[in-house]
């Protein structure tokens, strides 16, 4: 799959989160929300840091939550959460985390064009923060997308 | 030349840990596969390999390798794996 404009209920932004878990919370809800995956979905992106660490805070402040390709994953998809109050993963190096990608495929290969797209967007080393403070949708897809990062 | 990028569900991070190397690899000339995998499968997929590239908490349990274990810190920092590369493959 390549980068889906991400419908609205998949970008939620400047929410509150009490902590790491809720953030991935929030992140699986939108997945499920949008239709791209089932609750137990969400139950999986927990347990795969709670089994390996803080790993997918994967630069400064932003965390990618996934799990694998399973019947928990109905299609594709991406969810954005961004924070009002960054959380800390316990991560040594990118902590606090602002930024919250949900990441869902039904294929370990769908996933790989998808992360290409995402690796687009986020090379440029503005766009994390710029998407931390996105106040409105429209900002955030344009982003994602590689359209601005200011 | 073979590189495996490790994660938890190898998928995900270490998916932009792959992209991210391979546009690296061909920017510095070099002609390597990079593979992704997850933790559970890096003994076999990794047996091959020259390079790991993963996060600090794969470390312990990739464990003895063959294989120089590069530790990347952020993986759209496409100078930090520039630099890595070059170490690990120069």
């Amino acid at each position: 799959m390549s980068l889906p404009s991400l419908a609205d209920r998949a970008i939620v932004l400047q929410a509150h989160a009490a902590d790491w878990r809720a953030a991935v919370r929030l992140a699986g809800d939108a997945l499920v929300d949008s239709g791209c995956t089932t609750a137990e979905y969400t139950e999986a992106m927990l347990r795969l840091v709670e089994t390996h660490g803080p790993y997918i805070v994967i630069a400064p402040g932003l965390a990618l939550a996934h799990a694998r390709p399973g019947p928990e994953v109905r299609q594709d998809g991406l969810s954005v959460v961004t924070l009002a109050e960054p959380v800390e993963f316990g991560h040594a190096h990118n902590d606090p985390v602002s930024v919250v990608i949900g990441l869902a495929g039904v294929a370990a290969d769908a996933h790989l064009s998808a992360v290409a797209d995402l690796a687009n967007a986020f090379n440029d080393s503005a766009a994390i923060q710029a998407l931390a403070r996105a106040t409105n949708r429209e900002d955030a897809r344009a982003i994602l997308e590689g359209r601005r990062v200011s | 030349m073979k590189i495996v990028a490790i994660c938890g569900a190898g998928i995900g991070s270490s998916g932009i840990l792959k992209v991210n190397a391979e546009r690296v690899l061909q920017r510095l000339g070099v002609t390597a596969t990079v593979v992704a995998a997850d933790i559970d499968s890096v003994a076999r997929v990794a047996a091959d390999a020259q390079v790991i590239l993963t996060s600090e908490e794969f470390v312990e349990a990739i464990g003895r390798t063959h294989a120089d274990v590069v530790v990347v810190h952020n993986y759209f920092d496409t100078d930090e794996l520039t630099q890595k590369l070059t170490d690990a493959v120069g």
